[in-house]
């Protein structure tokens, strides 16, 4: 039983973190019908930036918890910016274009930020210093590290801080309308594009959250180490339901457990005939079949085809 | 933007493109006579600082060979270094291997990992190139009954026997765990390890996997907790030995971890921190300072690139001599030529004295063993010497 719970608790340290980055995907999608393919990079910026501001910080001898803080909202602050920009120049010139350009574009910013952060900060895996108390406690036989509680924590934070801006600010009222038609809201007299930019900014300051508690939980941060998160944090968004944001945390924490489960019990189960490696399998097995019978994903809406 | 005036830029960049391959093509400059070495390693991706670190080896080689002047066929030999990006990836590893016959290399020191070097070394066989890796252990790699592949390394046969012997009989362990990244270097290497267990008595208590990308390793590591081992082995690299220990130490799993030369780098060192402490892991060859001129390479070395050796900088260096050698010998620089000298040469290198056996690997090679002992690599013994110090 005991490794039972434990599983249950790998899975929603990882699924916290899959969730975190799936909301930024979802986001984007809402409003812009959009998939950020650029965003997984983004954290990884945010990890990167957060890196070298925290070295410089201790470097000066700051005390390390304020050294986190200062790396972890100038990292914000870049991201924010960074995400303004790839709005600016890789999605907005072409918002009227078909939509597989814009995907392109995507793809690209992708390669552009991944080769940047590689020429910036070096091919070199980063030691992430570990800032924050390593203690650890015991949890129904479990063992959970105070690093894994707090990634959580900012998790829920962060998903429920959304949700209240969303459904009870002007801004997230400003961002539904856009969502549900970008040129009646223009009519409306809301301004589209600063919505739109509002919501990259959003995303990426979320973004850059997650790429530092991340690297935090894990000690190492490298400028590859968005393009695996992305793709799984994007394979959450689309099993909730893209476009959704309760569906952008029920795929992350599910997703988080099924890998955790299936790796964990795979071989046992099976006697040995798949073994762990059938892992990320097992996780788009499940995919799968929930667009089998749920094609919009598990809380997506059935909407036509958006325009 | 007209066609026209996109087409006339792009056509303009072709053409100084061209001009610029049909110069680098030309043989012969001078009187000189030009020698192409490809090098191929991951220089971009997650493996990326140890093909940077394999590149700087063979530049060093060839920035040395041509200060000091190699006469070959009464012409002064002029090297030049081809380095490619595999991306550690076996289907781009065939591209580049393609790319570097098309080019007419003269050899090729590479590719970094087995899961590149086997593919690749069907093309460099079919052309009758020769090639050299300074990092694949893979046994499968000269296994393939091809003349042109070598190694300047012992391979995975060898060290997964050095690492099950010193498991079993040094560690005393007698519930083993085993973990791979389901690379051909990392599968091929606990494979043999796991036969060398099996040999001795001791119990396989769980065989489980992981992918060469991944970071997070708890549910594998709880899962092989509930099997209670008293040791864990990692066949696969720093990268991923890194945040490996520190999670089964989080979950409070206490076993002797155990890599294989994948592990056994300053990389692991630096990224660990504590949390190393007591890693053993294993490197084919000598410490570097027990090497024959080890500690007057790396002291080039760090001099020139302003970093640390990460592993295999010295074998890619001798890699590229032994090659240059057997072109002096042959007195020729063509493959078809020089091929037969390299198979029964003998040449002094940084890491060893240098000869192959009838498959390409290298005659005599040995195995270390080592473990982090107050934030340093510690050698333990080299399987073909008495022990330097007991294990801890």
């Amino acid at each position: 039983m005991d490794t039972f719970f434990q599983q249950i608790i790998n899975g929603l340290v990882q699924g916290s973190v899959y969730a975190m980055v799936a909301l930024g995907y979802t986001m984007v999608y809402g409003i812009l019908g959009l998939i950020n393919f650029a965003h997984g990079e983004v954290v990884m910026v945010g990890a990167m930036v957060a890196l070298s501001v925290i070295q410089l910080s201790i470097s000066y001898g700051l005390p390390p918890i304020l050294a986190l803080l200062i790396g972890l909202m100038v990292s914000i602050a870049a991201c924010m910016a960074l995400g303004y920009s790839i709005e600016r120049v890789a999605y907005r010139p072409l918002r009227k274009a078909p939509r597989l350009a814009p995907l392109i574009t995507a793809i690209g910013v992708s390669m552009v930020l991944q080769t940047l952060a590689m020429i910036i900060w070096g091919r070199e895996y980063h030691a992430f210093p570990s800032l924050l108390p390593n203690g650890s406690h015991v949890l129904f036989g479990a063992i959970i590290t105070e690093v894994q509680i707090l990634i959580i924590l900012v998790a829920l934070a962060m998903m429920g801080g959304l949700l209240l801006l969303v459904h009870r600010t002007r801004l997230g009222r400003a961002m539904r309308a856009v969502a549900e038609d970008p040129s009646i809201a223009t009519l409306m007299g809301v301004n589209t594009n600063s919505v739109i930019s509002t919501t990259f900014m959003l995303g990426s300051g979320l973004a850059a959250t997650a790429g530092v508690m991340i690297s935090a939980n894990y000690g190492i941060a490298h400028y590859y180490m968005g393009s695996v998160l992305g793709l799984k944090a994007f394979t959450a968004a689309v099993l909730g339901g893209i476009g959704n944001m309760y569906g952008a945390m029920v795929g992350g924490l599910l997703l988080g457990l099924i890998e955790s489960l299936g790796a964990g019990y795979i071989g046992d189960l099976s006697g040995g005939f798949l073994g762990s490696h059938y892992q990320d399998v097992f996780s788009f097995f499940v995919l799968i079949s929930v667009l089998i019978f749920r094609p919009s994903g598990l809380l997506g809406e059935r909407v036509a085809e958006r325009s | 933007m007209s066609i026209n005036q996109l087409f006339l830029p792009v056509a303009l960049l072709c053409a100084v493109a061209c001009a610029a391959c049909d110069k680098s093509k030309t043989p012969t400059a001078g009187g000189e006579l030009t020698v192409r070495i490809g090098s191929v390693a991951p220089l971009t991706g997650p493996q990326a600082h140890f093909g940077k670190d394999n590149e700087n080896g063979a530049r060093m080689a060839i920035e040395d060979a041509n200060a000091r002047g190699v006469i070959i066929a009464g012409h002064k030999a002029h090297f030049e270094l081809l380095s490619e990006d595999d991306q550690a990836d076996p289907k781009t590893a065939t591209i580049v291997a393609q790319k570097l016959v098309d080019a007419k290399v003269n050899g090729v020191v590479g590719h970094f990992n087995s899961g590149t070097s086997i593919p690749a070394s069907k093309i460099y066989s079919d052309n009758g190139i020769p090639q050299i890796s300074p990092s694949a252990t893979a046994v499968s790699y000269t296994a393939q009954n091809i003349k042109t592949a070598f190694r300047v390394i012992a391979n995975d046969s060898q060290q997964g026997k050095a690492l099950g012997e010193f498991s079993t009989n040094t560690l005393a362990a007698k519930r083993i765990a085993v973990i791979d990244d389901r690379s051909a270097y990392g599968q091929g290497l606990a494979d043999e390890f796991i036969k060398s267990i099996q040999a001795s008595g001791a119990q396989i208590v769980a065989r489980e996997f992981t992918t060469d990308k991944a970071i997070d390793f708890t549910a594998v590591l709880t899962s092989i907790k509930s099997k209670r081992p008293d040791l864990l082995f990692f066949g696969g690299i720093d990268t991923q030995g890194v945040p490996m220990v520190k999670q089964l130490k989080a979950l409070g799993l206490n076993v002797k971890f155990v890599m294989g030369d994948g592990g056994q780098t300053p990389k692991l060192l630096d990224l660990a921190g504590s949390a190393a402490e007591g890693v053993y892991a294993s490197l084919p060859g000598r410490p570097l300072e027990k090497m024959p001129s080890g500690q007057s390479f790396a002291q080039r070395y760090e001099a020139k690139y302003k970093q640390h050796i990460q592993l295999y900088a010295p074998y890619c260096y001798d890699a590229v001599n032994v090659m240059i050698a057997a072109m002096q010998k042959a007195d020729s620089i063509d493959p078809a030529k020089y091929l037969p000298e390299l198979a029964k040469i003998t040449h002094g290198g940084v890491t060893a004295s240098i000869s192959f056996d009838p498959k390409g690997d290298i005659k005599n090679g040995v195995v270390t063993l080592y473990q982090v002992q107050s934030g340093k690599w510690h050698p333990l013994y080299t399987t073909d010497a008495e022990a330097l110090t007991p294990a801890h």
